[in-house]
């Protein structure tokens, strides 16, 4: 707050209080701390009472983040799934073809990393294992990087952590097709890790041989997305977290 | 009525330069833009609306860069006198309006140009403006600061949204309510009248300044 000795008039005889910068440093303070420590208190909070704090008010609502800041539009006739690397069959798939696939479908929360959490989200797709199954995974494959119509988003996971049966290519979101904002027509689910990891507008599946860390990893989220913070089950490598 | 009471009804002081009221309602139009604008993005899907989405997200981000603007210019230079010597009366308080403030307005009171009320009310609007364009800048430009920043921003900024949606909302009952108030916000001249039973202090203070030239 600008002070201009000159100018004032004192207000009063009897000494005043500077309540005005106190309650504004105070509250710039309660800021400050919020930034610092909110991630750690909220996991706290999660920790000690088994569900977020997250949990947006007025309704579940996602929030919609976007890394190139606008969305690709990708009609549901020209979406191709493109799986190569180290398969034994590359193959691009179109979306009838996966829809043609078995289904699974569940209900699940998402969870995002920045604390706010949508319960019972209705999912449908088809396991990511039964398109690896479909191109034959060959061997000394150990990972797979996703890569997104948005040319900017990247993610990855390991073969066994792409095994596992909540792990799928979702078609159906909320009981309807994947919206465009929601990442639509196809995108990742990733039931177990932070929503970071269910990368949105999937366009591609490469097979390769090491975990190559996507778009938030090198920005400094953990590989390991798990939503209980641990390395995972099914890869302890603490050099991944 | 007195004829005394006839003629301090007519004489009109100044409450709000010209400064004051553009900076006033130059943060007014932000403030108003960005949580109209926020509702939206904070319900996320709920407007389903793509393209419109993203736009509105560019407006509540470079509304929100130009916050402090309107206040800082109105702070700064020399016609920024009267704002200066405003933002002072708001932070010095005398220790009967601390307790007018805690006895919840039955204390008795000499008013300053502000009551308690309306000081709490610039304070934390102040403060809310360096709270919500730090928050909100950890939130846009994530890549510039430690990821768990990132959630805590978030936790922050919504806080204090639901806060600021209060007090504005309050803000705005006590104006329609209080037209003579809200009227000096727009001409920038209140009666003594009003002063008299408003602001007496302040009176004094004016008639201190300026003696009488009738």
């Amino acid at each position: 707050m600008s002070t201009d000795a000159k100018d004032v008039t004192p207000v009063t005889r009897a000494k005043p209080v500077a309540v005005g910068r106190r309650v504004f440093l105070g509250l710039a303070g309660l800021g400050a701390l919020g930034i610092a420590f909110g991630s750690k208190v909220q996991n706290a909070v999660d920790g000690a009472l088994g569900q977020g704090l997250g949990f947006l008010p007025f309704g579940d609502h996602f929030r919609i983040y976007s890394i190139t800041g606008g969305f690709p539009e990708v009609s549901r006739e020209r979406y191709r799934l493109k799986v190569s690397g180290l398969v034994d069959r590359p193959t691009t798939f179109t979306l009838a073809d996966l829809e043609a696939m078995p289904k699974t479908s569940f209900v699940k929360n998402f969870h995002c990393v920045t604390g706010w959490e949508v319960p019972n989200v209705a999912w449908e797709g088809v396991k990511l294992s039964h398109i690896l199954d479909t191109v034959g995974v060959q061997p000394g494959a150990v990972a797979l990087s996703f890569d997104s119509y948005d040319n900017a988003d990247t993610e990855s996971l390991s073969l066994d952590q792409a095994r596992l049966p909540d792990v799928i290519v979702a078609y159906k979101m909320l009981g309807a097709n994947v919206t465009t904002a929601h990442g639509g027509p196809v995108r990742l689910y990733v039931a177990p890790m932070f929503g970071y990891k269910s990368l949105k507008w999937l366009s591609g599946i490469r097979v390769v041989d090491t975990v190559e860390p996507g778009f938030w990893e090198v920005n400094g989220y953990p590989v390991n997305g798990w939503l209980d913070g641990a390395t995972g089950p099914t890869d302890p490598d603490p050099s991944f977290t | 009525m007195t004829v005394t009471e006839a003629r301090t009804s007519a004489v009109r002081i100044l409450r709000f330069d010209r400064v004051q009221r553009g900076a006033h309602w130059a943060n007014a139009a932000l403030f108003g833009v960005l949580m109209f604008t926020a509702i939206p993005l904070y319900f996320g899907s709920f407007f389903g609306i793509v393209f419109a989405r993203h736009t509105i997200a560019e407006i509540h981000l470079w509304c929100g860069v130009a916050l402090p603007v309107p206040i800082i210019i109105s702070l700064m230079g020399p016609w920024g006198r009267q704002m200066r010597r405003d933002v002072r009366r708001v932070n010095y308080w005398t220790r009967s309006e601390l307790r007018w403030l805690r006895t919840v307005g039955r204390a008795p009171l000499e008013a300053d140009k502000f009551n308690p009320g309306q000081k709490l009310n610039v304070i934390f609007i102040g403060a809310m403006i360096v709270i919500m364009l730090g928050t909100g800048s950890i939130m846009w430009w994530f890549r510039f600061f430690p990821v768990e920043w990132r959630t805590g921003a978030t936790l922050v900024h919504d806080a204090f949204a639901y806060a600021i949606f209060a007090v504005v909302v309050g803000h705005i009952v006590m104006a329609v309510t209080h037209r003579d108030s809200l009227k000096s916000m727009f001409t920038g001249s209140i009666s003594e009248k009003w002063a008299a039973r408003h602001a007496a202090r302040w009176l004094k203070e004016v008639a201190e300044e300026s003696p009488s030239t009738d």
